[in-house]
């Protein structure tokens, strides 16, 4: 008799997987498809994640102001403030102007400046030539300043100012009396030759006191003006050779003292005098009563 | 002869892309198990230790994993029901690919049914210059007189076994000799197209692709006889489930082949019925107690049979040993006779050797041998396949023997005739084909 609890000895049942097992199982043999669900399924699912989570606006808002409070709080830390700005190579009034152009309330944290954008500011200046400007040590802005040098006083229809040799203007002036030392220039393209008319003020010599200024003629040559309303027409090429021949007529014949109105310098080969109307009458007084023809 | 061309040649492309992909798995469907071993192709080195000798094939790949499941839907080595061998295939595939750890798709099948038929062909041409080229031996190929092998048969090998070349016979390889008639003895081997077209299907239905397929006589003597059995001439029988595979090989190549349709799944039901059990007690009993030489002791030892069905004196029956043996004996004994007439008809008498080789399963009955030898000759041994790479020891068995045979098969396989291309003039449509062939060679 067979016991009660035992059941049928069965055959084993074979362990065929079904079709779609057995591709299951194919699959995931696959190396590139386990490569797949390795790497790219983790990826796809937190890119998917964090990006359904920063697609609400206000997530998105207190983040962007979370970064923005931790790099505040980085930014101003002490050892990244500027406290002090110091100007050097610079005069009073131009340090004084730079001051009041200076675009940032010190103390500033060092990451709101930007350098290259500091120094063009700066260079924008009219006084100004150049700039360095640097962070040195200690929370101080340096800022190295080349200032123009006032070569001449340019006088236009706008008014007298001081410009400096490449013809930049420097400042407005009231009155010759502030700059005695400058030469007075004057015409139509004074400023873009201001170079030529130093060299032509310097070698005036014994005529510099006589000098009131210069004047440009047709933005091409020079003329000195003297005082006595004498005037010395310079060439265009070797305006300074052709001052200096005036200069010996002067000394050997004193033309100057004599009255003349304009001494022409334009043709080197052939330098001619005007002399004023006054001094052509006496002249030819002189010629007709050497010659015997009684005045009418 | 041209669309079985093209469909062996392209399984022969099939085989060499899975070279390329360097695994390959090789299906043994027989009637009692289904095997399925993994290979690797690694180029693994030679071993050039002393002592050992070539290796002929063996070296080159790995088997990298194993499985066996038993079969079901297959009779006689042919399937019989397709699904349910489907799914064995499927089982045993997947098992194998666990192992493995790797997905295969290129599947190199054998099986052991379908009435194989021997041919021998013989052909012969005429040189067209004095020196034996590619060409001419594709000719001679070509040139062979194919015989009328039936409606729905189809040819499973076509291995050229010898060369003549004018009076000069005996040739492997007649290329770049001189001469003027070249000759050849062709092995053509075919089957049923409709059991090749079943495992196909089978296959197909498991996502694989086929990159060969075999007959598991030879590949068992492929894996059995050792190399100067192969080369004097011996015959390889593989005694399995459902039939019973002859080979006959001599000068390594096969010149013969057929099956016997009896084997151990016979012996098994006849002890069933002789002795009233379930075919799956007889199997036990077979496999643990069976023989085929009884002595005075066996007369002594008693077996325990059993049953299920609740009467204590039909549960409770024994069986001596010689009962058992006296119910195996005269099935395997005949098993043996048909091989031997199978033998005598295919003039085995007239090899120079006639070595013996029993494998398969069914070599396993104790006593074997000694019952063979009195039936088939004096030359009989028991083989067991070669050993390759990585094969476990479950595996290693003499009922695997086609299995192995089939990884050498796989890693050096016989040149068949559709190795050979096509003479040029068979090309249908000569002239454009062969213009669209150059391209696609050269492009």
């Amino acid at each position: 008799m067979r016991p009660l609890g035992q059941r049928m000895q069965k055959l084993r049942h074979d362990p065929a997987p079904s079709r779609w097992s057995y591709r299951m199982q194919r699959l995931m043999l696959t190396p590139i498809f386990r490569k797949l669900l390795r790497v790219g399924l983790p990826f796809a699912l937190s890119f998917g994640a964090a990006s359904l989570y920063l697609n609400q606006p206000e997530v998105r808002d207190s983040l962007i102001t979370r970064i923005a409070e931790i790099r505040e709080t980085i930014e101003e830390r002490p050892e990244f403030m500027v406290n002090l700005l110091a100007v050097e190579g610079a005069s009073d009034e131009v340090a004084s102007e730079i001051r009041e152009i200076f675009p940032v309330a010190l103390p500033a944290s060092s990451f709101d400046f930007d350098l290259d954008e500091l120094r063009i500011t700066i260079e924008d200046l009219p006084a100004v030539a150049s700039a360095a400007v640097r962070l040195r040590q200690g929370g101080v802005l340096e800022l190295a300043i080349t200032e123009r040098q006032p070569a001449a006083l340019l006088r236009t229809r706008a008014g007298l100012s001081v410009i400096d040799v490449e013809g930049v203007t420097i400042a407005q002036a009231q009155s010759l009396s502030d700059y005695p030392e400058l030469p007075l220039l004057t015409g139509e393209g004074a400023e873009a030759s201001v170079a030529e008319a130093q060299a032509i003020e310097a070698a005036a010599g014994p005529l510099a006191p006589r000098i009131l200024g210069l004047v440009r003629m047709g933005a091409r040559r020079w003329d000195v003006v003297l005082d006595g309303e004498q005037r010395i027409l310079l060439p265009e090429a070797a305006p300074v050779r052709a001052l200096e021949r005036v200069i010996v007529l002067n000394e050997t014949n004193d033309m100057l003292e004599r009255d003349i109105a304009v001494v022409d310098m334009r043709l080197a080969e052939r330098p001619a005098i005007r002399m004023r109307e006054r001094a052509v009458e006496a002249w030819w007084q002189v010629r007709n009563s050497v010659a015997g023809v009684k005045d009418q | 002869m041209i669309e079985l061309y093209e469909t062996q040649r392209a399984m022969r492309n099939m085989r060499k892309a899975a070279m390329q992909r360097g695994v390959v798995a090789v299906l043994d469907v027989g009637t009692s198990k289904i095997a399925c071993l993994v290979l690797r192709f690694d180029g693994s080195p030679r071993l050039d230790a002393e002592g050992i000798g070539s290796m002929a094939g063996q070296a080159g790949f790995r088997v990298i994993g194993a499985a066996t499941t038993r079969s079901r839907g297959v009779r006689f080595g042919e399937i019989s029901a397709m699904q349910e061998t489907e799914r064995a295939i499927r089982t045993a595939v997947q098992a194998a690919q666990k192992m493995a750890n790797i997905r295969v798709d290129h599947i190199i099948a054998c099986f052991s049914g379908a009435g194989p038929r021997s041919y021998g062909l013989a052909g012969s041409v005429d040189l067209e210059g004095n020196v034996v080229t590619e060409q001419d031996i594709s000719r001679v190929l070509s040139a062979c007189d194919v015989p009328d092998y039936g409606d729905g048969r189809e040819v499973l090998h076509a291995q050229p076994v010898n060369f003549a070349l004018d009076h000069r016979s005996g040739l492997i390889d007649p290329r770049g000799q001189l001469g003027q008639t070249l000759a050849t003895d062709m092995h053509m081997l075919t089957v049923d197209a409709a059991a090749v077209q079943n495992l196909a299907h089978c296959v197909k239905r498991c996502d694989l692709e086929l990159a060969g397929v075999a007959s598991s006589a030879y590949m068992a003597g492929v894996s059995s006889l050792v190399e100067d059995e192969q080369e004097l001439g011996a015959a390889c029988i593989d005694l399995g489930g459902g039939t019973a595979g002859i080979s006959i090989f001599i000068k390594k190549h096969m010149i013969y082949a057929d099956s016997v349709r009896m084997g151990g799944d016979h012996v098994t039901s006849d002890i069933s019925k002789g002795l009233s059990v379930p075919t799956a007690t007889a199997e036990r009993i077979k496999t643990f107690y069976g023989g085929v030489v009884a002595t005075g002791m066996d007369d002594r030892e008693m077996i325990e049979i059993g049953g299920d069905t609740g009467d204590y004196e039909h549960d409770r029956r024994r069986v001596s040993r010689a009962e058992l043996i006296g119910i195996m004996r005269p099935r395997v004994e005949e098993i043996l006779e048909e091989v031997r007439a199978r033998l005598d008809a295919a003039g085995f008498e007239h090899l120079p050797s006639q070595q013996i080789v029993l494998t398969g399963g069914g070599s396993q009955i104790p006593g074997l041998d000694g019952l063979a030898s009195r039936i088939l000759g004096q030359q009989v041994r028991l083989g067991r396949p070669l050993r390759v790479h990585g094969l476990p020891q479950a595996a290693t068995g003499a009922g695997f023997a086609s299995a192995v045979g089939l990884c050498l098969f796989a890693a050096n396989p016989q040149d068949e005739w559709w190795d050979f291309d096509l003479p040029v003039d068979r090309y249908p449509a000569r002239s454009l084909k062969r213009a669209v062939k150059w391209f696609k060679d050269n492009w």
